[in-house]
């Protein structure tokens, strides 16, 4: 409004800009595409710290098997890799990789690779690996945008998609290098729920297709997606019961279902699971219900008779609801659909894993979130957080419904779960995005009219009855005015912070590889620890190219894709009595352990170890978990054996057992004559500040191979049998 | 060690009979073998006499066939001139075939630079090195033990001509000598055995020798190194090398222990090499050290005017048998390296060879990568190396760029000379790819504005 009453006077003032001037609507087209352009980019760059601060590589350990899988993509083809048979990992069993992974993300980098070359830029498939969950994000903020329009307005859009951005919560999980699932899934994700609202909206069925696309892509880049299959049917349901039920509900579920579903199918991994696990019974039961609903709804129609169409009603739902109870009990009862996976059930009992299943609870990303970590991803985003809700409830919509329910459902999941503060995000970013659109859009409004109404009052004077009521605003404006002004700058320090802060996070806590390792100096210089990749590479030159190599499942993937051996177990834990056989070898005497490894046709056994460095988080201190997992399969193996009085222990009071079991004498082998820290005893601990209990460690079946220039590695090989003479 | 000595008698007649009817015979020989390092150097100083009838224009140098394996160069040099005032003159050595050579042996034929007149004599000046002639014995060591390797050798010279006197005298890198065949007169002083000198062998005399010492020096072979010259028109030339090292001494068997590694380094792991020294051109920039997992942060690089040096680890230290690959790449100016000749046609001039010092290179192979749109690509070099052209697509490339493949085995750091590799280009094609990438952003505007302008709904609103 303040522009269209500039533009008379602009015509009085000069005419020569007229021709130029660009009109108002076209004006705002400019700033939000810039916008959007700016915040595209933004996102994009605002992953490129470790880039810049280490290198061009890729990070932690699940994205070593997606760059792995992926350059095998590119370099033998899809049909190749989806047929692929892995005989490096798991050995002896091996793993089938095309039926039991998530292709979406290799396939994806595949295809930019494969464009990019295609338009002659010869990019190197790592470059690509690395930047692509950067790129991701950046599309995520276009969707952000479209989806804060399509729930509020564009303003609101526009402020999602600058917060999405920046968020740490996402960042944490798509900064260049974490080729991970969820760097395009997030995407896919976000996409799938925008165009499901917008079905839901229109009731249009191309968008319905649109979304049942965009599931097909979730399905096929993460596991999370049973999120959207339960949350849909829930979103479904709720509408349903609140007497939201319309023939656009009707058209956009059932299009997204069955047509989500089949494509669904198509991922091996997914297969049948789709209509016969529990975890995807929820969206069959709405979409029967969806189904009943019609029905109901048409019959009333033909019937005119309210009281006979009670009478149906109650036995269509009771025979409705009878048959779907004894169809769902009966399939569960002869195994046709499977029961709910442990990982599901830790959802939602946060507590189920750690007594069940401890190599969920052994994870560190899947431990429940404390509140110091949903300040430090969400910072402001937890006070906008209500605030949005409450001005999605005050104008409630199908979309509004949606945004609410995705916000509230996936805050619980993240407080379950770290790792899921991820999946919470986007909601997260919405809602905070309409409180701040809402309350900045209602401030300035207030101020413009503040402005305004002297003018309208002098030009046109009070007649018509608008003009009256903002005469009545008008007697309270110095108040309003000033407070308006206030809560403005409030709002904008408050955003600043929050980009602060953002940049900081992710400078300071997740931009670090973790492969390798950067400390300061004593003179503030930086050191860096590059143990990991010497010892891998060691590994890929210098030992035989069938050597077998036993380590904690934690750094299978990096060793089969650095060190290019064949691994016993690795971080896709398929098979837990696997894993617990490696954690039984580790945690028994170096006799037994020689029995187990011998059985596995083990040839090396890689420990990491972080006595000298001071790194914490090595195998002795993961060690708890081997003793556990180990125990959960073996009996023979006992946690209390390698406590003393409920404690772990490394040094002389630690208990007999724990100070000879093979992981202590690898990890301590001839680091007793060692002097770590000056002035402290040799054999000194520096990742648990004491002085080791067993210094004189002699082994038998085993030898040092290499030990790296830090010590955080050791890799030892396992003498073959002596003759029996 | 008793001492046996083979004489060649076959057939001095016959021999006679072939040296295309030079009369030669060598008055003083002396020769020094130096075998500090893995690389051996041979010095021989040879005083060549006319006892025929006829002017002689060349002479022929022998050498066994496991010495013809494992040559890596032969340079020959006249001397005029006595002591102070001396010239050194460079002869033309290549290899040629004889008939009848006894047992395979392999022939250099030495021209001289004026004919040898009957009676006149001269005096010869020759440099060979042998490659991959130091054999470890014991070998395979464990950590804490030094590298003992053998040396075998004749005490006297190999020739097809009479030696009136010689002498030969073996360098070894230290004062540990486990033994050495005695082949009267031969003593040691020292790092230093001498045998000789000997009176009037006859041609072909051999008597054989094993030297077994200590050689600790770092035995850095590399298998495979493949060297890619990129030439960009714009103003750099881009160097890729790609390396396969390996330490080609005595195995190394048994544990490798940390501890002794860096508390006790004297007398641990002696035969290993954890430090490179690659000698790189002046003002290289953009220096990068990495191999297939990432970049390798143990490196350090000084500029300087002369040459650049890069030091740098791999990322373990390298006992015998151990591998490792690295990339090295770096940049340097075009203009100190690009020249255009008198004919308008543009040339190269780079140096040959291997960067790192001291190192045998297996296969060396030198990948010049000409601008796209060059053309009449030939390469001129001192010594005889296999060439090829190849095609390479590079960023932007529509026919690709030709490569210039030059091939040679059994490089020694003697091979750094400069070589050159001539083309045409005409400068209108470096515009190409600026081009494209211009009208690529001019189609995308135009291509939205025709998308904002053109109305595709069917049914007008």
């Amino acid at each position: 409004m303040a522009a269209k009453k500039a533009s008379p006077d602009l015509v009085n003032s000069s005419f020569s800009f007229k021709s130029l001037k660009l009109k108002t609507k076209q004006q705002e087209l400019l700033l939000r595409v810039s916008i959007l352009g700016l915040v595209y980019v933004l996102a994009f760059i605002a992953r490129l710290f470790s880039v810049l601060r280490y290198e061009s590589m890729i990070h932690e350990f699940d994205p070593y098997f997606n760059y792995r899988t992926t350059l095998f993509l590119t370099e033998k083809g899809f049909y190749e890799f989806w047929n692929w048979f892995d005989s490096e990992s798991w050995y002896p069993l091996g793993r089938i990789i095309g039926g039991t992974l998530y292709p979406g993300l290799m396939v994806t980098a595949a295809l930019i690779y494969w464009t990019l070359r295609f338009l002659r830029f010869f990019v190197h498939i790592r470059e690509v690996c690395v930047l692509t969950a950067p790129f991701f994000a950046s599309n995520t903020t276009l969707v952000a945008y479209f989806f804060g329009k399509e729930i509020w307005d564009t303003g609101a859009g526009l402020v999602a998609a600058a917060l999405i951005a920046i968020c740490p919560g996402y960042i944490s999980r798509s900064v260049a290098g974490s080729y991970d699932n969820e760097a395009v899934a997030i995407f896919a994700l976000l996409l799938t729920f925008y165009l499901f609202v917008k079905a839901v909206k229109t009731g249009s069925l191309s968008w319905a297709l649109g979304s049942a696309f965009g599931y097909f892509y979730m399905v096929s880049a993460w596991g999370g997606y049973v999120f959207i299959i339960n949350l849909v049917p829930l979103y479904v349901l709720v509408l349903l019961i609140t007497g939201r039920y319309s023939m656009r509900l009707y058209v956009a579920y059932n299009c997204m279902y069955i047509l989500g579903m089949l494509l669904a199918m198509q991922i091996r991994f997914v297969g049948f699971q789709h209509v016969q696990s529990g975890e995807h019974m929820a969206a069959m039961g709405v979409f029967l219900l969806m189904q009943v609903f019609y029905f109901l709804d048409w019959v009333k129609h033909q019937l005119n008779d309210t009281k006979l169409f009670q009478t149906f009603l109650r036995i269509t739902v009771t025979s409705a609801i009878l048959v779907g109870g004894i169809a769902l009990g009966v399939g569960t009862a002869s195994g046709y659909i499977s029961p709910w996976t442990g990982r599901f059930y830790s959802l939602l009992d946060p507590t189920y894993a750690k007594d069940h299943i401890p190599i969920i609870a052994s994870v560190s990303e899947h431990q429940p979130t404390a509140w110091s970590s949903f300040m430090f991803d969400y910072h402001i985003l937890l006070f906008l957080f209500p605030a949005g809700l409450y001005f999605c409830f005050k104008r409630l919509s199908d979309a509004t419904i949606f945004i609410v329910m995705y916000g509230l459902t996936s805050l619980y999941f993240a407080g379950v779960m770290v790792r899921l503060i991820l999946v919470a995000t986007p909601a997260v970013c919405l809602i905070s995005a309409i409180a701040v659109s809402a309350t900045v859009k209602n401030l300035t409004s207030l101020l413009r009219t503040k402005q305004k109404v002297p003018q309208t009052g002098s030009t046109k004077g009070v007649g018509s009855s608008k003009s009256s009521s903002k005469v009545t605003l008008d007697q309270s404006q110095p108040f309003h005015k000033n407070g308006a002004i206030a809560l403005l700058v409030g709002v904008f320090y408050l955003l600043s912070r929050y980009a602060i802060h953002c940049t900081w996070v992710t400078s300071e806590a997740y931009s670090s590889p973790s492969i390798v390792l950067a400390a300061r100096g004593a003179h503030g210089n930086r050191i860096i620890f590059d143990d990991y990749r010497e010892a891998y590479y060691w590994l890929r030159q210098n030992t035989p190219t069938d050597a077998k190599v036993m380590s904690w499942w934690d750094y299978g993937y990096q060793i089969t894709a650095m060190g290019n051996r064949t691994v016993i177990v690795d971080n896709n834990t398929w098979n837990n009595t696997h894993i617990a056989t490696v954690g039984r070898a580790m945690s028994s005497y170096e006799d037994e352990a020689y029995d187990i490894m011998r059985s596995l046709d083990v040839n090396y056994v890689l420990v990491v170890f972080g006595g000298v460095t001071g790194y914490s988080s090595d195998d002795i201190n993961k060690f708890l978990w081997m003793v556990r997992i180990g125990g959960g399969v073996y009996p023979v193996i006992k946690e209390p054996d390698y406590l003393v009085n409920g404690e772990f222990r490394v040094d002389k009071g630690a208990s007999p057992k724990m100070l000879n079991c093979l992981m202590y004498k690898l990890c301590y082998y001839r680091f007793g004559e060692l002097v770590t820290e000056y002035g402290k005893p040799t054999g000194y601990d520096r990742a648990r500040g004491v002085e080791i209990g067993n210094k004189d460690i002699k082994l038998e079946h085993l030898e040092e191979a290499y030990t790296t220039s830090n010590w955080i590695v050791r890799i030892y090989r396992v003498k073959p049998p002596t003759n029996r003479l | 060690m008793a001492a046996r000595i083979w004489i060649f008698s076959v057939a001095v007649a016959l021999f006679l009979s072939f040296s295309s009817g030079h009369d030669l015979q060598i008055v003083n020989a002396e020769r020094r073998i130096d075998l500090s390092s893995h690389i051996v150097k041979a010095f021989l100083t040879l005083k060549v006499e006319n006892i025929g009838k006829d002017p002689a224009a060349d002479m022929l140098l022998a050498f066994t066939p496991t010495q013809i394996k494992h040559l890596s160069m032969v340079q020959a040099m006249a001397i005029t001139g006595k002591k102070k005032k001396k010239t050194y003159l460079p002869l033309d050595v290549k290899p040629t075939e004889q008939p009848d050579a006894p047992n395979d042996t392999g022939y250099f034929l030495v021209s001289f630079a004026t004919p040898l007149t009957p009676g006149e004599t001269v005096t010869l000046e020759v440099l060979y090195i042998l490659t991959h002639s130091l054999e470890p014995f014991p070998s395979e060591i464990a950590q804490s033990e030094s590298q003992l390797v053998y040396y075998r050798d004749s005490a006297v010279i190999l020739s097809p001509y009479h030696i009136k006197q010689q002498t030969t005298f073996f360098k070894t890198p230290s004062a540990r000598v486990e033994s050495f065949t005695s082949v009267d007169p031969a003593n040691r002083a020292g790092k230093e055995i001498k045998y000789g000198p000997y009176e009037d062998r006859a041609p072909y005399s051999y008597a054989p020798v094993i030297v077994h010492f200590e050689n600790n020096s770092p035995f850095a072979v590399v298998e495979e190194l493949v060297r890619e010259i990129e030439i960009s028109h714009w103003g750099s030339l881009q160097i890729t090398e790609n390396y396969r090292l390996t330490h080609g001494g005595a195995r190394h068997k048994g544990v490798f222990s940390r501890v002794d590694y860096q508390s006790r380094r004297s007398i641990s792991g002696s035969s290993s090499f954890n430090a490179l020294l690659a000698v790189l051109p002046p003002k290289v920039n953009s220096v990068y050290y990495r191999d297939n997992i990432g970049n390798i942060s143990t490196s350090h690089l000084r500029t300087g005017f002369k040459k650049s040096e890069l030091e740098f680890e791999p990322r373990y230290p390298l006992f015998g048998g151990w591998r490792a690959t690295f990339i090295i790449g770096y940049r340097v100016p075009l203009e100190d390296y690009l020249f255009e000749a008198p004919d308008g046609r543009r040339y190269l001039n780079f140096t040959f060879g291997c960067p790192l010092v001291e190192t045998i290179v297996n296969k060396l192979t030198i990948k010049v990568v000409l601008p796209e749109g060059s053309k009449d690509p030939s390469a001129v070099l001192p010594f005889t190396v296999n060439q090829d052209l190849q095609v390479k697509y590079s960023y932007l490339d529509i026919v690709g760029r030709t490569v210039v493949v030059l091939q040679k085995d059994n490089v020694v750091p003697t091979h750094n000379v400069p070589f050159q590799v001539y083309y045409t280009f005409k400068p209108i094609y470096m515009l190409a790819e600026p081009f494209m990438l211009v009208s690529a952003f001019f189609f995308v505007f135009v291509a939205s504005l025709a998308y904002v302008h053109i109305d595709l709904n069917i049914v007008k609103k």
